[in-house]
């Protein structure tokens, strides 16, 4: 209160130039990813800058390990994204539109795996698989991936469809529409755009995640495994090129998602209101 | 009606019947298990009981003993990651709230775009994340070659394998987890708060310390659990930055997983690794109180 003004100007001064020293601190290794994808190393190790190349650039299939693991990653998102996108929506929407028995469990059971570390959970799964003697690999990758992302789900969609009218459903049932077309043209429509996130953030969990996976992967690679397989051969500079294009195509992906998503959350906050307003009247 | 199709067993509290207004489709008790079943299937199959099965391989062949022999051999390694995982939490924390607090309430249009910035590095996949830390940290990088002309280190020694490069790459790779609960909370603070105690004659580091901080609480919380929690569990880190002297508990569990005698030990450290973040978890909350984290 009694402060002299020049130190409330010091005081908000450095707290931008912390601020921005912490997304600096967060940006910089990205930049170097970047930066490092147009290097030549001088050895098996990219890891020392050396000379601008593009040698990384016009031949990125050099390593067909790097180039089948990487396409291994993306069809096994595929496959995870796909079902944890269902299985969640599905718990999400059973948690925000129903009360029922034990909800308050089913609530503790989708949030605990998102406080057990990685390793926690990866390996008393690969205890589960060996104890069975189910063999590691795609089907085993699959599983495990869909556990956690179920809850990021569940959890996100939970988040962004809560408080939504569900009486258009009701309304849309009174006024004789199928309940398949009701879901087709109301449910969906509404809950489009926390399941579109879900299912994004879904697909980048399941590229990003190391731990879990590489414990129950067996012999199979996925593009993070490849990298770990190779730490004390060689680090070669498509590494970077796939990661840089990788984080390219995602920053489109989500500037499209984003853009495209305003446009019809705002068609449909209009829908909202509209039936809202005839259905209170 | 709604009432009359659910079995009487399933009697809810009068309060929450009379607020029912869920729609149409609650008619049918059935229908949210219907609805949760698939899912709740596959965590009870592969995440509940291979918790149980864990536990149960954890008491094989020794018992309890297994736990007192992993705790034993072990106990530095315990000690370190436990101190590694609490100060690279409390270092996101310091560097962590002021950005969030800074985006939140000073980000103005600029919000979602500084938002995008802390939440890009996720579209790095972790390792390539890491190494790229460890390029920034390499002998004759940039981060050495600074400390050394302002004489912080010698001319020979290098930050790679030290428990600086382990618990500051630990720090960078969970910082997002950090930013983003507490902006959550702090964008939802009513302004009108600040406002209010300023008329009220309060010095703004009162206010803040009576109403900013303690409404972000919740997301100062769940931050530090999302921090801490995969800190304490990491084994990538420090197997890619660190040296014999920085082995974490996560270490000896991805060294040890294939071979077959070691198992039930193993099971045993990884349980207490998660009994002691539960433990850690709810004493954490019981300081912070609970009543604000709900």
């Amino acid at each position: 209160m009694n402060l002299p003004n020049w130190v409330r100007a010091f005081g908000r001064i450095s707290l931008w130039v912390w601020a921005g020293l912490g997304l600096v601190f967060l940006f910089t290794p990205i930049f170097v990813t970047i930066l490092f994808s147009f290097n030549e190393p001088t050895g098996k190790y990219n890891y020392i800058w050396n000379k601008f190349s593009l040698s990384g650039w016009t031949d990125p299939l050099k390593y067909p390990e790097l180039t089948d693991a990487l396409i291994f990653s993306l069809k096994i998102a595929v496959v995870v994204t796909a079902i944890a996108t269902v299985l969640g929506t599905l718990m999400g929407l059973a948690m925000v539109k129903y009360k029922f028995r034990a909800k308050g469990m089913i609530g503790a059971i989708l949030i605990l795996p998102l406080t057990m570390p990685e390793i926690v959970l990866g390996f008393s799964l690969l205890t589960l698989f060996v104890s069975i003697n189910w063999s590691r690999g795609f089907i085993t990758i699959i599983i495990a991936q869909v556990m956690f992302s179920v809850s990021y789900v569940a959890t996100t969609v939970r988040a962004r469809i809560r408080g939504f009218d569900w009486r258009l459903e009701e309304a849309a049932l009174d006024l004789g529409a199928s309940p398949f077309r009701t879901f087709r043209k109301i449910t969906l429509p509404l809950i489009a755009p926390g399941v579109v996130a879900a299912a994004m953030l879904t697909f980048a969990l399941s590229l990003d995640d190391f731990i879990i996976t590489y414990l129950n992967s067996g012999l199979d690679n996925t593009f993070p495994i490849q990298i770990w397989n190779m730490k004390r051969s060689k680090i070669p500079v498509q590494i970077n090129v796939f990661s840089t294009a990788l984080l390219v195509i995602s920053v489109i992906l989500a500037i499209a998602v984003v853009v495209g998503g305003n446009r019809r959350s705002r068609k449909l906050a209009g829908l909202t209101e509209v039936s809202g307003a005839s259905l209170n009247s | 009606m709604t009432v009359a199709a659910v079995p009487s067993r399933v009697r809810r509290p009068r309060r929450e019947r009379d607020g029912d207004d869920t729609g149409v489709s609650a008619r049918r008790w059935f229908t949210p298990w219907l609805l949760i079943a698939p899912g709740g299937l596959w965590l009870l199959i592969f995440f509940i009981l291979p918790l149980f099965s864990l536990g149960r391989l954890s008491l094989e062949d020794g018992g309890l003993s297994n736990y007192s022999t992993v705790i034993s051999d072990n106990s530095t390694v315990i000690i370190r990651t436990f101190v590694y995982a609490t100060i690279s939490t409390v270092a996101a924390i310091v560097i962590g709230y002021p950005l969030a607090y800074v985006i939140a309430t000073k980000g103005g249009k600029y919000k979602n775009f500084l938002l995008a910035l802390v939440i890009l590095p996720f579209f790095v996949t972790y390792l390539v994340r890491t190494l790229s830390w460890k390029i920034l940290l390499f002998d004759g990088g940039p981060v050495v070659a600074i400390l050394q002309s302002v004489g912080i280190l010698n001319d020979n020694q290098s930050i790679l394998g030290s428990p600086f490069a382990v618990v500051s790459a630990l720090t960078y790779n969970f910082l997002p987890f950090m930013v983003l609960p507490i902006y959550v909370s702090l964008e939802k603070l009513d302004h009108r708060l600040l406002d209010a105690a300023a008329d009220l004659y309060s010095s703004p580091a009162r206010a803040f310390r009576k109403i900013t901080l303690r409404l972000s609480l919740p997301g100062l919380f769940a931050g530090t659990l999302l921090t801490f929690i995969p800190a304490a569990g990491d084994f990538v880190n420090s197997e890619l930055l660190g040296s014999d002297r920085t082995v974490m508990i996560g270490q000896i569990i991805e060294k040890n997983f294939g071979k077959e005698f070691f198992r039930p030990e193993l099971s045993a450290l990884s349980f207490m690794l998660m009994a002691m973040i539960l433990i850690g978890v709810i004493v954490y909350a019981r300081l912070l109180g609970t009543e604000e984290i709900a």
